[in-house]
């Protein structure tokens, strides 16, 4: 009897991200958005690991829950008036986004579903075995980071240093 | 489609993770929230890059994209937050409704 | 399965003959088990040895009315804290005051499973294993945030922030220090960690490319006991200041969670620093007594001496103010990781 263990994990963590993702989307507490949205970016990086990239799974867990959330959950607390557990979050034009937000999807499933992907440069993607096993990529990444990608790179260092200076500088008190 | 995972069960993924996102962004008027729908569409977008270098891809292309966009997003959100606390300073809300003193 | 996840077993066989994807779910259940139970010992002899050489230091006894000299304490504790009454405040938020704790032992307990006890025992061998338990440790952060928020207490708020705000700080010259260590070893795999720290004792990390490595050595401790919030960086949980900080209004299994997660977590921090800096389960005298049991026994002496001295320094040190904590993380630390970084960098191509 073979059991399809990754397909059984990859609709787990699809449950895992979407019930997660609905919870930030539909709750009206900003900290139960916060927590959803936590358990997005984990059930996001463990469908990074089933398709075989451990280091930017890892990344994303590094940067997103332990930075940019506790970031956001920050922004959340030093923005209410009172300390409250007690914080409203309302949706307005509930049934024009509906509408717009279900079009957006369906023409994006049936553009996804319906275009031959790998026609144009020769590759089935039938071809590809995601239970094979998978090289560690985080030596390769570092290669191609120093030679093929180094531009890139280097903006992102600027890019970084801006935002870290303009972010300190923008939130400073005027004092 | 089968139920065998393949591409096109990933696209779905991303697909539903980036409406719910884009929900949040049109539909929410906590700035913050805003925010975390604009993480979300993101990481659907990087969910997608990772698909496809798996499928479609020799080397790691998609990868380094998606840990380019890890980077750029964690950027974005500081400076977002910074001006989003900046804003509390001086309207005493974070709603953004509120936030109109340019409009009309 | 990808490969980068592998249980590296000691026996190979089926278990009553079932199929072989089954028998290796049992196998990884009944590790997992395993290791929540090593972690959960560990925290209790952790909590006794702290009652114990705090006691010393204070020149009296400490408990020695349970068991012979005390040694069943813990476990009187454990039972009374089980046994108490959950108060949880009306106003608070009930979700996120139960998921909190369970939530912060969960990170501690998802990091041991990187972990080398002996050659070939681990749990899982990450190929960004490392990496990894970084990566986990800052997911402390939110669990301490969410419970200093769902108390509905402005103290608890303030420990949660404070907390927060000095692991987020410290996990900087924590990282970079880890960081030293990997451009040493060329990669980010405990294992490969272990390897090259084979030989006698002057093989050691803390040993390699003097002083650059020792430099990072103290850069991780000192980071790594601000992550734990211990003494002289408890600015959080300090006693005589905001009563309990995070957790004050957390009480009988839930508070022990906190409790047993901080000993815990004090454990896996010693674990990282042996298998980074004084090589792992490797014996000090080379291939003498390095055989697999004697392996374990190497591997856990050091890092009771690495908690000995993280204990010692809680009971000798006075307690650090938040802006001293802060100027140390951000001009004291992450500079001198710095530096180490670029010490060994230029002794590795020289």
């Amino acid at each position: 009897m073979n059991i399809p263990f990754y397909d059984i994990l990859f609709y787990v963590f699809a449950a895992l991200i979407v019930s997660s993702a609905a919870v930030m989307v539909f709750s009206r507490n900003v900290i139960y958005s916060a927590v959803g949205l936590l358990f997005a970016f984990f059930g996001v990086a463990a469908i990074y690991v089933l398709l075989g990239a451990d280091f930017v799974a890892v990344a994303q867990i590094l940067i997103y829950v332990g930075g940019i959330l506790v970031l956001l959950i920050f922004g959340v607390m030093l923005s209410q008036k009172v300390t409250s557990v007690d914080i409203k979050n309302g949706a307005v034009q509930i049934v024009p986004a509906i509408l717009v937000v279900g079009g957006v999807l369906f023409i994006l499933i049936r553009v996804l579903l319906s275009t031959p992907w790998g026609a144009a440069s020769g590759r089935n993607i039938q071809d590809v075995d995601l239970t094979a096993a998978v090289e560690p990529t985080t030596q390769q990444i570092g290669r191609l980071l120093m030679t093929e990608y180094l531009i890139p790179f280097e903006i992102v260092s600027v890019l970084l240093l801006g935002a870290l200076i303009g972010a300190a500088f923008i939130a400073r008190k005027d004092a | 489609m089968s139920l065998t995972v393949g591409l096109h069960h990933f696209l779905v993924l991303s697909a539903i993770l980036f409406s719910l996102g884009l929900y949040a962004v049109v539909t929410k008027r906590n700035a913050v929230t805003v925010l975390m729908g604009v993480e979300l569409i993101l990481n659907a977008a990087n969910l997608n890059f990772i698909a496809f270098g798996r499928f479609l891809d020799t080397d790691l292309d998609g990868q380094i994209f998606s840990v380019f966009v890890i980077v750029t997003a964690a950027a974005a959100a500081a400076v977002a937050l910074a001006i989003v606390l900046n804003l509390y300073e001086r309207i005493k809300t974070v709603n953004l409704d509120e936030a109109d003193s340019l409009a009309g | 399965m990808p490969a980068f996840i592998s249980f590296l077993t000691i026996t190979e066989f089926t278990i009553f003959g079932l199929p072989e994807d089954i028998s290796n779910l049992i196998f990884m259940v009944l590790g997992a088990a395993i290791f929540c139970g090593v972690s959960a010992v560990m925290a209790l002899l952790g909590v006794y040895l702290e009652r114990k050489i705090s006691a010393k230091m204070q020149d009296r006894l400490g408990p020695m009315e349970v068991g012979s000299h005390g040694i069943l304490q813990t476990l009187a504790d454990a039972v009374k804290l089980l046994l108490k009454e959950d108060i949880v405040p009306a106003a608070a938020d009930k979700t996120l005051h139960f998921i909190a704790p369970v939530m912060i032992f969960a990170a501690t307990l998802a990091a041991f499973a990187v972990l080398q006890f002996s050659e070939g025992i681990v749990f899982s061998d990450l190929n960004v294993g490392i990496f990894y338990i970084i990566a986990i440790s800052s997911f402390v952060v939110i669990a301490i945030i969410l419970a200093g928020w769902s108390s509905n207490n402005k103290w608890s708020l303030l420990g949660g922030m404070r907390a927060a705000a000095q692991i987020v700080s410290f996990e900087i010259p924590a990282s970079l220090a880890v960081m030293v260590v990997v451009m040493s070893v060329g990669s980010l795999n405990l294992g490969d960690i272990i390897d090259a720290q084979e030989g006698s004792m002057f093989s050691w990390m803390i040993f390699r490319f003097f002083p650059f490595n020792f430099i990072a050595f103290i850069v991780f401790f000192v980071a790594s006991l601000a992550e734990l919030n211990r003494a002289p960086f408890d600015m959080p949980e300090a006693e005589s200041e905001i009563v309990a900080g995070f957790a004050t209004e957390y009480s009988g299994f839930k508070w022990s969670c906190f409790f047993l997660a901080e000993y815990a977590n004090m454990f896996l921090v010693s674990v990282v620093i042996t298998t980074l800096f004084l090589g792992g389960w490797r014996s000090p005298f080379g291939d003498f007594l390095n055989s697999q049991p004697f392996q374990l026994f190497w591997l856990l002496s050091k890092a009771f001496v690495i908690i000995f001295i993280q204990m010692w320094l809680r009971w000798t040190l006075p307690r650090v103010r938040v802006d001293q904590l802060m100027y140390t993380s951000w001009k004291v630390l992450t500079p001198f990781a710095f530096v180490a970084m670029i010490g060994v960098g230029l002794l590795m191509i020289l």
